[in-house]
């Protein structure tokens, strides 16, 4: 890998963010009564945007807004604005992590999904939160926050709208923990500007509709990567696929996500997820595994189902990444996900210095540092930031956030006791067998337990 | 801007810590209130609601069949010595001070029980119990709800913390 070019800053990027802060600054103040300054934001978002085909609803829509009359149809132009920058910046990076790593992508892009007629859910969702922009995040209180709480309950049984429900109920959560707004010191501004305007997009029909194919052939697992909030989990395990048939290999990836209680943490994350991807076990059993008609979308997200995989040969992660990742094929985001939060490269590092200075862990290539995010490690696995520290070899995702390129380590290669040993972030997702783990499956599987017997004693009455 | 206003993926709230349910399965900061669900130790049926208000430490203490708690006149019953110590353990002691407005250096479990109580606070009627209860089953029903197999690229949102805060 060029890490120098992950360094070398990316033409045009600061430019688009200036008209994307521009806009959050009209989202922290409300858009109930803008002031000059909130104004002039809006204004920069709709010139950004002049040239696209969107130009002309975002700029009508500025002017409603800085009027303070936007309608939802406004503050969706808005948001559809915010996204389309974000957009550019995201595959301007995609474009510099194909250079930087020497690998293409395969197929063509993928056309924007939905239309049709709202449901009455969404468009309590969409309610919601327009009554948020309005009062802006300096405007909230836990009255105006508490609405999101019907929405969201109604969401969540329903796994076709799983997206919305997942971000509002994160986002709300956030939202709730920081009422009143007149009193923060300090706002999320990028962040908060970013899940208003994706929830307020998944309020659009049919939206995350996604055309699948099938594959058939065999997974090489590399690692797993984890989110969490208060109320929902999910697991990822990046895969590399080689079709039966030969053919390039392809970069994929397996999810399973669900909602949970917020006592359910660390290794009861696993045990909530293990039942429903198989994977993981194959994971932690360092197994491949064979596909047969598996679902894929184009974006090469497989969508699990049992019946189409069973354990194959053990596969070590390390090999995957040092032979046959390199020639592997990456797949296009659909128009909704590019943005550069969701930008998660698979890539396999080595020939690296470590150098920590304070909290900051680097690998340094030929004098190029790459910033480590030890951080996103979870904490229920056997993965330490010291065993990073101390690595030779490492499989991480590449990300990107506020302005800089980051590697989260998946896996890495350390030396104990004069041999080389692999620690894997997720290796606890399929079962833990060294002793700390099987201590936080127990500590789990008691808080698991309590919630359920109170469930059944209490939630049919 | 800084780093973390200008951040994606901005940590805002720390993740919750572990601790044992089977007393207090139920706790949260929601609402302007510590407030949550304390089982009854006698009656496996039987739960109390009990919440103490951020502010005016205004309190109540019932059961989920609208008893009011015989511990909880006059001042702060056991249940809610159980609320604050276990929110304590699973948000922190400093959160729990900054959102009840308890002030003070070094806080613990115990110093904001006494700084609460030391004002005499007074007892609430009992019209938030039923809105913590049903908040509390809602809790529940996460135990509940189906899993996907679909992925959900909102959560890249939300990355895991080693961070104890």
């Amino acid at each position: 890998m060029r890490a120098d070019l992950l360094v070398d800053p990316v033409d045009g990027i600061d430019e688009v963010l200036a008209a994307v802060a521009g806009a959050d600054q009209a989202l922290t103040a409300g858009l109930l009564r803008p002031q000059p300054a909130q104004a002039a934001g809006l204004v920069a978002l709709a010139d950004a945007m002049a040239a696209s085909p969107l130009g002309a609803r975002v700029a009508e829509a500025a002017e409603k807004a800085a009027a303070g009359a936007a309608g939802e149809e406004h503050l969706l132009s808005l948001a559809a604005a915010r996204i389309a920058l974000f957009g550019s910046v995201h595959d301007a990076l995609v474009e510099r992590i194909e250079q930087a790593t020497g690998r293409v992508q395969a197929g063509a892009s993928i056309p924007v999904a939905g239309g049709g007629q709202a449901e009455n859910l969404l468009l309590a969702a969409r309610s919601w939160l327009a009554d948020l922009a309005r009062a802006g995040w300096q405007g909230i209180d836990h009255d105006l926050v508490s609405g999101a709480a019907p929405v969201v309950s109604a969401l969540l049984p329903e796994p076709r709208l799983r997206r919305l429900a997942a971000v509002l109920d994160g986002f709300a959560a956030e939202l709730a923990a920081s009422c009143p707004g007149s009193a923060l010191e300090r706002i999320p501004v990028r962040r908060w500007g970013d899940l208003w305007s994706r929830a307020l997009l998944l309020t659009l029909p049919g939206v995350t509709e996604a055309p699948t194919s099938t594959v058939t052939g065999r997974l090489l697992p590399l690692g797993v990567d984890l989110h969490e909030h208060a109320t929902a989990a999910q697991a990822q395990v990046y895969a590399v696929f080689e079709p039966a048939g030969g053919g390039a290999p392809r970069l994929v990836r397996a999810s399973v996500s669900a909602p949970k209680p917020d006592t359910i943490i660390g290794a009861g994350i696993w045990q909530l997820l293990r039942p429903h991807l198989s994977l993981l076990a194959a994971v932690s059993e360092g197994r491949s595994m064979d596909l047969t008609g598996m679902p894929i979308t184009a974006e090469g997200d497989l969508l699990w189902q049992a019946e189409h995989a069973k354990p194959g040969a053990p596969a070590d992660p390390f090999v995957t990444a040092r032979v046959v990742l390199p020639a592997a094929t990456t797949s296009p985001a659909a128009p909704l996900d590019r943005h550069p939060a969701r930008i998660a490269v698979p890539v396999f590092l080595e020939g690296y210095l470590t150098e920590q200075t304070g909290e900051t862990l680097t690998f340094s290539f030929a004098g190029q540092p790459v910033a480590v995010d030890t951080d996103r490690v979870p904490a229920a696995g056997p993965l330490t930031p010291e065993a990073v520290a101390a690595s030779s070899a490492c499989i991480g995702l590449l990300r990107w956030d506020s302005g800089t390129f980051r590697v989260q380590p998946l896996a890495v290669e350390t030396t104990a006791r004069k041999k080389t040993v692999a620690v894997h972030a997720g290796a606890w997702a399929g079962g833990a067998s060294d002793k700390a783990g099987v201590k936080a499956e127990k500590a789990a599987t008691d808080a698991a337990t309590v919630l359920r017997e109170r469930a059944g004693r209490l939630l049919r009455k | 801007m800084s780093d973390w206003e200008s951040a994606s993926t901005a940590r805002v709230l720390p993740p919750a810590r572990p601790r044992k349910l089977a007393k207090v399965p139920f706790v949260e900061l929601a609402d302007g209130r510590l407030q949550g669900v304390v089982s009854s130790g006698s009656d496996i049926e039987r739960v109390y609601v009990s919440s103490v208000a951020a502010g005016s430490y205004e309190f109540a203490c019932s059961t989920n069949n609208n008893r009011p708690c015989g511990g909880a006149r006059g001042s702060f019953c056991n249940h809610i010595h159980a609320l604050i110590t276990e929110a304590v353990l699973q948000y922190g002691a400093e959160r729990v001070a900054r959102y009840l407005r308890v002030e003070g250096a070094d806080v613990d479990a115990q110093s904001i029980h006494s700084v609460m109580t030391g004002t005499r606070p007074s007892q609430a009627d009992s019209a938030a119990a039923a809105q913590v209860f049903s908040r509390f089953l809602r809790h529940l029903a996460y135990v509940e709800l189906p899993p996907t197999t679909a992925p959900v690229p909102e959560l890249q949102w939300f990355p895991p913390t080693r961070a104890v805060v």
